[in-house]
């Protein structure tokens, strides 16, 4: 099969969100020819639907706040497993990375001051969010994309990538197809950056888009590289419960860091009962003082129960649902109506307001949402070097949600958006300071044609499965059986489903032409998603214990020694192997840092 | 259950046909729903745009019986039990398949406007700026890019003149840009010449079909031609220039 669309860069960055976006306009700031390609529209990936904010010690609000205090509740978040030398870049420069945004036409609300105002959440000890009302991701998106493309990054949209190529142990490029037309295309590049997001699609109820399938880390997993933290996959406390077409939606943790509250059929705000050893004295311990909190006096008295970790807020969410107390839907209630006027409401969280007035027919200004978890976000991912973010597969670097490292078990609200900027310059910066020293690869015809064959199969096929039928099995069985609460036998199960699926992959049919084929598309996707879940369920099997977002109802406590290490995964003679790494410990002032406090 | 039955437009820009596909319909969803549930039982080729399904993305833009729509955040309950559902590509731009539009062009005209230039920081930690001194442009700083404007504006809708006009999108795009309180560009000559403002005649239907409710036409389009006016048109200014040239 002949590929006649050709071209050539010195850095490939895959995936065109906020980290995407971020490692190409490093690379040319460092000279590199940039292609930046993507799958949806530009400004349309999953970075748009961010809402609260981006983490960044900047201490507007709070002088006390520094990267130090950050950086000690980024690896208290992540419940031990962080890397700590990637925690502390990240507390570190995301306050200049947010800074910067504004330079290139991001505005941010203000404080009295005049500088951006921080908005509090989930397991940050002050308020540190930059934010625009609930739409930060939008701000931080078209910032990012109009700077990229005046930058000159040579953009492909509606373009998807299926299979890195690797000639003589080096990546040298990535093989697509184009959306629209189904045509195939090479890419050739020195180096290669993955930002490809997340990988929530493989579940049923998700806040993730169609795009997020976990793309860069089948990709990377057949390249050579290894993945880690598989079984970490976050549960955001608050989807939408209905109506049942927007099961899952995001309601921003926002709702609560302007001073929103849980509450259980009852009446009860069950928050209270469950704040963790770990963060015990951390938290308000009455209404009265949670109250006195959102209403600005926040030195004298502690944080609502409700932005403990999301972890936390997730398990505990689900012990009330199956305690009977849940709401009608099986959510619980989260209500801001009572705390602040309709104006302030509609003013901080616009598109919470209209999401709900306008496919649940609720009004947030005087009602309460119904809220159950949702799968969200990824914190495993492919491993990368923690200054670098490169892979094990030379010039194979990973930035964003699809790396590894960061967030360890659990991550805090907020600093997903700031992980993109801080990490995504870095993999540019460092993509393009190695694509110097290294030449284009020519990559043999033969590697070309069997990829684009095997991409076609399911054309030559009549009368075969259809592709949504099997997305939509994979879904309920990572729903059923790899979702927030796992067993031994649920996760033994969902592996033979997994394999079972991809061996029902081949007698898939497809109808059609290629020009812009949903069925086609999904079929592809289906490929790299199940690589995804069987991974997820095979590190799940390994961690018997039960940390952050991962929970084990048959090992329900942590248990220390787990707490040291992380599952690698990689390919050995073309099977799936697990290993488990020592996380590396912290040196000693770091350490004492995250024990006892600054 | 109840059953519901849709008519959308199968094919290409000049080769297209409604087709009528028949599907359940279960409380509370959407039109994109539907069309998802077509994909899954009846047609897997069907092509629709969509990413967020929850207004924030701007992806999934149609017609729905003929009105510009976020198919994403339009509820089958707002139409008549009954009242037949018609769902086509935007109009205004090239189909490239099914209700796949070709919106290549709309990113050219982005890529055109002068690009957003800060003046120096005001301290070490960035600029100081009060919040109502950036209402305005956090305003046109919504915008979702859906298109809904680009497709409804009879100038490129009725007229075709995308290449000398830039749209409602473009515009909104611009005033987000000059706005902004700490930009210092003069967009007015681009304006006047390549984005063609002087084509709007500010009938607000862009305004109407905004999903984000930006007030285009009054907060963007009308203070914009207002600073090509001021540049271009004011006889004291030109008179001020003219004697400063000397």
């Amino acid at each position: 099969m002949e590929i006649s669309e050709r071209h050539e860069h010195d850095v490939l960055v895959i995936g065109a969100g906020g980290a995407g976006l971020r490692a190409a306009i490093a690379a040319i700031e460092a000279g590199a020819s940039v292609g930046l390609v993507g799958k949806s529209l530009l400004g349309k990936a999953h970075t748009v639907m961010a809402e609260g904010g981006m983490a960044a010690a900047l201490g507007n609000n709070r002088p006390e706040d520094n990267w130090q205090v950050h950086f000690r509740d980024t690896m208290r978040g992540g419940k031990g497993l962080c890397d700590w030398r990637m925690a502390r870049a990240h507390a570190r420069e995301s306050p200049d990375r947010v800074r910067e945004l504004e330079g290139w036409g991001a505005l941010f609300d203000r404080a009295e001051d005049g500088r951006m105002n921080q908005r509090p959440f989930g397991g940050h000890t002050y308020g540190r969010l930059a934010h625009v009302g609930d739409r930060t991701g939008l701000e931080m998106i078209r910032t990012l994309q109009d700077h990229a493309v005046h930058e000159g990054a040579d953009v492909f949209m509606e373009c998807t990538v299926f299979r890195l190529l690797v000639v003589d142990g080096r990546v040298a490029g990535a093989l697509a197809y184009w959306r629209p037309t189904g045509e195939f295309v090479l890419f050739r590049a020195r180096t290669v950056v993955l930002a490809t997001g997340g990988l929530g699609k493989a579940w049923k109820v998700t806040s993730n888009s169609w795009e997020c399938t976990g793309d860069g880390v089948a990709l990377a997993y057949d390249a050579g590289a290894e993945l880690m933290g598989m079984e970490f996959v976050q549960f955001h406390p608050t989807g939408m419960v209905w109506p049942p077409s927007v099961r899952g939606t995001l309601v921003t943790e926002g709702v609560r860091g302007e001073g929103g509250v849980l509450t259980n059929r009852d009446g009860e705000r069950f928050m209270f009962r469950y704040v963790p050893e770990m963060f015990e004295g951390d938290y308000a311990e009455s209404e009265e003082e949670a109250d006195r909190w959102v209403e600005g006096d926040r030195v004298a008295n502690r944080r609502p129960p409700e932005l403990l970790t999301r972890d936390v807020v997730a398990k505990a969410i689900v012990a009330e649902v199956e305690a009977g107390r849940g709401s009608p839907h099986g959510g619980v209630f989260l209500n801001i109506s009572e705390k602040r006027s309709p104006e302030y409401i509609k003013a901080k969280l616009p598109s919470m307001y209209h999401q709900f007035k306008e496919l649940a027919g609720v009004d947030i200004t005087t009602d309460a949402m119904e809220v159950g978890p949702t799968t969200h976000y990824a914190m495993g991912g492919v491993k990368v070097h923690p200054e670098t973010a490169a892979t094990c597969v030379p010039g194979l670097y990973a930035a964003g949600e699809v790396a590894a490292g960061l967030h360890g078990g659990n991550r805090l609200g907020g600093n997903s958006l700031s992980d993109l900027i801080v990490f995504g310059q870095r993999a540019g910066a460092a993509a393009a300071e190695e694509a110097r020293d290294v030449s284009l690869a020519e990559i043999p015809a033969s590697e070309l044609s069997g990829a684009a064959a095997g991409a076609m199969a399911p054309f030559a096929r009549e009368g075969g499965r259809n592709p949504f039928g099997l997305q939509e099995e994979l879904q309920q069985i990572m729903q059923d059986k790899v979702g927030i609460a796992r067993t031994d036998e649920a996760l033994r199960d969902a592996l033979e489903d997994v394999r079972r699926l991809r061996g029902a992959l081949d007698s898939c049919s497809v109808d059609g032409g290629r020009a812009f084929n949903p069925g086609w598309h999904t079929w592809l996707d289906l490929r790299v998603m199940l690589t995804v879940a069987e991974a997820v369920v095979l590190s799940a099997l390994e961690r018997r214990e039960s940390r952050g977002a991962h929970t084990r109802i048959d090992y329900p406590d942590s248990d220390a020694s787990l707490g040291r290490v992380n599952f690698v995964i990689r390919s050995s003679d073309g099977r799936m192997v697990t290993d488990a790494e020592p996380v590396s410990e912290p040196p000693a002032e770091l350490r004492q840092l995250i024990e006892e406090g600054v | 259950m109840a059953e519901r039955t849709f008519k959308v437009y199968r094919g290409s820009d000049d080769d297209g046909r409604l087709e009528s596909y028949t599907v359940e319909i279960d409380e509370g969803m959407v039109v994109l729903d539907a069309i998802h549930r077509i994909q899954a039982e009846h047609a897997p080729d069907l092509a629709v745009r969509w990413n967020c399904k929850a207004g924030k993305c701007g992806s999934c833009s149609c017609e729905v019986n003929g009105r510009p729509r976020l198919t994403c955040m339009t509820r089958l309950s707002d139409y008549g039990e009954g009242e037949p559902i018609t769902v086509t590509p935007m109009k205004a731009f090239p189909v490239i398949k099914d209700l796949v539009t070709d919106v290549s062009q709309a990113y050219r005209n982005n890529a055109s406007i002068p690009r957003f230039r800060p003046r120096p920081r005001d301290a070490d930690d960035g600029w100081r700026m009060q919040q109502f001194e950036i209402d305005r442009a956090q305003e046109m700083r919504k915008c979702i890019e859906c298109f809904l404007c680009q497709d409804v504006c009879h100038v490129l809708r009725s007229h075709g003149k995308h290449e000398e006009f830039i749209g409602p999108t473009y515009l909104v795009r611009t005033a987000g840009y000059s706005l902004n309180p700490i930009d210092v560009e003069d967009r007015s000559e681009f304006l006047r010449d390549a984005a063609g403002i002087g084509y709007c005649n500010i009938t607000k239907c862009c305004t109407e079909v905004c999903p984000e409710h930006i007030t285009i036409t009054d907060n963007a389009i009308i203070p914009l031609k207002e600073r090509v006016v001021d540049r271009f048109y004011d006889p004291l200014k030109a008179l001020v220039r003219l004697v400063r040239r000397r």
